[in-house]
């Protein structure tokens, strides 16, 4: 009876500070901010309860297309995240050898020991019109005029990717660690070749570490907001950033809330459509990496 | 003996709690080079028992943290005197100033009447100045020597080497270029919505010929002093900032006038420590430390004689940007109506994700 009795208190309070997190920082601001983004302002101090904000939001192309150009900016993310990572991963727990692996590791680390602000200032200084690049390609007489690589969507995909790329690394490498190199082996023994051993073995078997990591990383871009804004150019809207002037600029708390929930439920459908996709589910995937 | 232990240290943590408690706090909400180092030390050495928390915002971020708490965590604020009434109207985050308590005698008048009667409700008075100062164009002189206009920053000649911020600003200065008066048409949000349009249609127009809207004064700066824009729509402070580095920069103010701001001083309704928000207040806007100020922000303060108490290399500054004649052409901002950033932001938003230009 005692024992069961300590049992169930070394419980509740393992569990305490981790339920105290989610409650107090998770889940009553975002009562708060859908209590928020229910309010209609009709006059100044007075509101009315109704779904005006979320109107608003279907009402307006400019918002819609934001959050849409948004999405599939991030998916581009993910995808080019994947595709670099997925070499980068597979050689850290494959091929290198287990010195030189800590070390591989570490590189991949270091960038995140800066903060967003200086690693997005490293990009503008290397790819301004007066920068790095653009000086030692005309150094080299490989161009005649100053070339502008700043302010355009690709600068802004490249330099989310650089930001993200390590969440998906992560994953990858402790999915394709736990896989035994027998499988491989076996794969080639049996008349595969290169394409067919990573297509039928190495894929499916890292598949949990590919969306953990995928879900992590389209998360990530779709709510990151310094490297958009300044990489970005003149037209390169980011939903964050709509939300960001909801909220200060044009103080409308209210249609900032109601945008703010918009975005959660448009990431985590699309995260829901992912795991369809891919026949995968949350519990295979991201509980399991 | 541990009991004991406990208590002493409890009663020690609690003294200790206590004794910034007696000592008073002035939490001040203010503009970046808004409280200089020097000024905070001075201060705090004329008024020992006063310890100064200084936290730098702008506009928006300082109405956003006073909405977010009804006017508590701070004592002292510095919202620009356009941003006041309606705001207040709304969310209601100011107090009232006791004026007896401020030495408004060196004040320059035309400034403290105007930011009175821009803050005046039921009768009550809710700023006074502090800083002014305007926004307008720069221009290199030797690339740029026909920037006269905001318009010119749409000038073909310039393709690529423009560049100005997606604010109210430039909607404003486009709309008194051409031939409009916005502040005007506050009065008739319809006729305002009609302005905006147009300058919405023009604005996008002219997104080819940026090279990118900046964001804060420093990657201005970085652009302007590399050569990678020759003009731009600029504050003040920042263009005698660069005149002091190259002298072919300059503040050039638009020939539809500059737009004048003033920064103001207002109490938070919650603030706890009034009478050193009064103390800061005369203060500051003594001569010798209106000098410090001024050093520091780049702009000019609201009092009298206030150019003469510039550093030299900024007073050199505002003589190459500033005629008499522009002094007076000055437009200051109009107290923005409720409903009017609503209508500014949509048009700024229009602009921003129109890409029929690129």
């Amino acid at each position: 009876m005692m024992q069961k009795d300590i049992k169930r208190l070394s419980l509740i309070l393992l569990f305490a500070p981790f339920a105290l997190w989610i409650v107090l920082l998770i889940v009553l601001p975002h009562l708060g901010m859908f209590y928020i983004s229910l309010r209609e302002k009709v006059a100044p101090r007075t509101y009315e309860f109704g779904l005006e904000n979320y109107i608003n939001f279907f009402a307006e192309p400019i918002y819609w297309n934001t959050l849409i150009r948004t999405g599939s900016m991030s998916l581009l993310v993910t995808v080019l995240a994947l595709l670099l990572g997925f070499p980068i991963a597979y050689y850290i727990a494959k091929i290198a050898g287990h010195r030189s692996r800590g070390a591989l590791f570490l590189m991949c680390l270091i960038p995140l020991w800066v903060s967003d602000l200086i690693r997005a200032f490293g990009w503008i200084l290397l790819l301004r019109e007066t920068g790095i690049i653009s000086s030692s390609l005309q150094w080299a007489g490989l161009v005649n005029t100053p070339v502008e690589f700043l302010y355009n969507d690709a600068t802004v995909i490249m330099g989310l990717v650089y930001t993200v790329i390590l969440f998906m690394i992560v994953p990858l490498v402790s999915t394709l660690d736990g896989m035994d190199d027998s499988m491989i082996e076996a794969g080639y023994n049996l008349g595969g070749n290169g394409p067919t051993v990573l297509r039928r073995i190495i894929i499916p078997y890292a598949m949990p570490g590919i969306v953990s990591g995928c879900i992590v990383v389209f998360m990530l871009t779709a709510g990151s907001y310094l490297t958009p804004i300044l990489l970005g150019g003149k037209n390169s809207s980011w939903f964050t950033e709509q939300i960001y002037d909801q909220f200060i600029t044009r103080y409308n708390w209210e249609s900032g809330a109601a945008f703010g929930f918009l975005l959660l439920a448009f990431t985590s459908l699309v995260v829901w459509g992912g795991l369809k996709l891919s026949g995968q589910t949350l519990n295979s995937t991201v509980a399991r990496s | 003996m541990i009991m004991k232990l406990a208590i002493a240290g409890l009663l020690a943590t609690t003294v200790m709690a206590a004794v910034p408690a007696q000592a008073e706090t002035l939490r001040l909400l203010t503009w970046g080079s808004y409280a200089p180092e020097e000024l905070v030390k001075k201060f705090e050495a004329k008024y020992p028992d006063i310890t100064v928390e200084v936290t730098f915002s702008n506009n928006e971020e300082m109405i956003a943290k006073l909405r977010a708490t009804g006017g508590a965590g701070f004592d002292l604020a510095q919202p620009s005197h356009d941003r006041i009434f309606a705001v207040q109207q709304e969310y209601n985050i100011y107090k009232p100033l006791d004026l007896s308590k401020i030495d408004t005698s060196g004040m320059e008048a035309k400034l403290l009447d105007g930011v009175k009667a821009n803050t005046t409700i039921d009768g009550e008075v809710y700023a006074v100045p502090h800083q002014w100062g305007t926004s307008g164009l720069m221009a290199n002189k030797t690339m740029a020597p026909d920037v006269k206009a905001w318009g010119d920053l749409c000038d073909p000649q310039y393709k690529g080497k423009t560049s100005m911020r997606l604010r109210r600003t430039i909607l404003l200065g486009m709309a008194f270029d051409m031939g409009e008066d916005p502040f005007a048409a506050y009065a008739d949000l319809g006729k305002y919505q009609e302005i905006l349009d147009k300058v919405a249609d023009k604005l996008i127009a002219c997104k080819d010929n940026l090279k990118a809207y900046w964001k804060g004064g420093d990657d201005l700066s970085a652009m302007m002093m590399s050569g990678e824009i020759v003009a731009s729509e600029t504050w003040d402070s920042t263009a005698y900032k660069l005149y002091a580095e190259n002298k072919d920069i300059v503040f050039v103010p638009p020939k539809t006038g500059a737009l004048a701001w003033i920064d103001t001083f207002a109490i938070p309704r919650k603030g706890e420590a009034d009478d050193a928000a009064y103390k800061w207040i005369n203060f500051v806007l003594e001569p010798e430390n209106v000098k410090i100020m001024s050093a520091s922000t780049g702009s000019m303060a609201a009092v009298k004689g206030a150019k003469d108490l510039l550093p030299d290399d900024k007073k050199a500054a505002v003589n190459a940007a500033f005629t008499d004649e522009d002094i007076s052409n000055l437009q200051f901002f109009a107290n923005i109506p409720a409903g009017v950033e609503d209508m500014e932001g949509k048009t700024l938003e229009k602009i921003k994700a129109a890409t029929g230009s690129e």
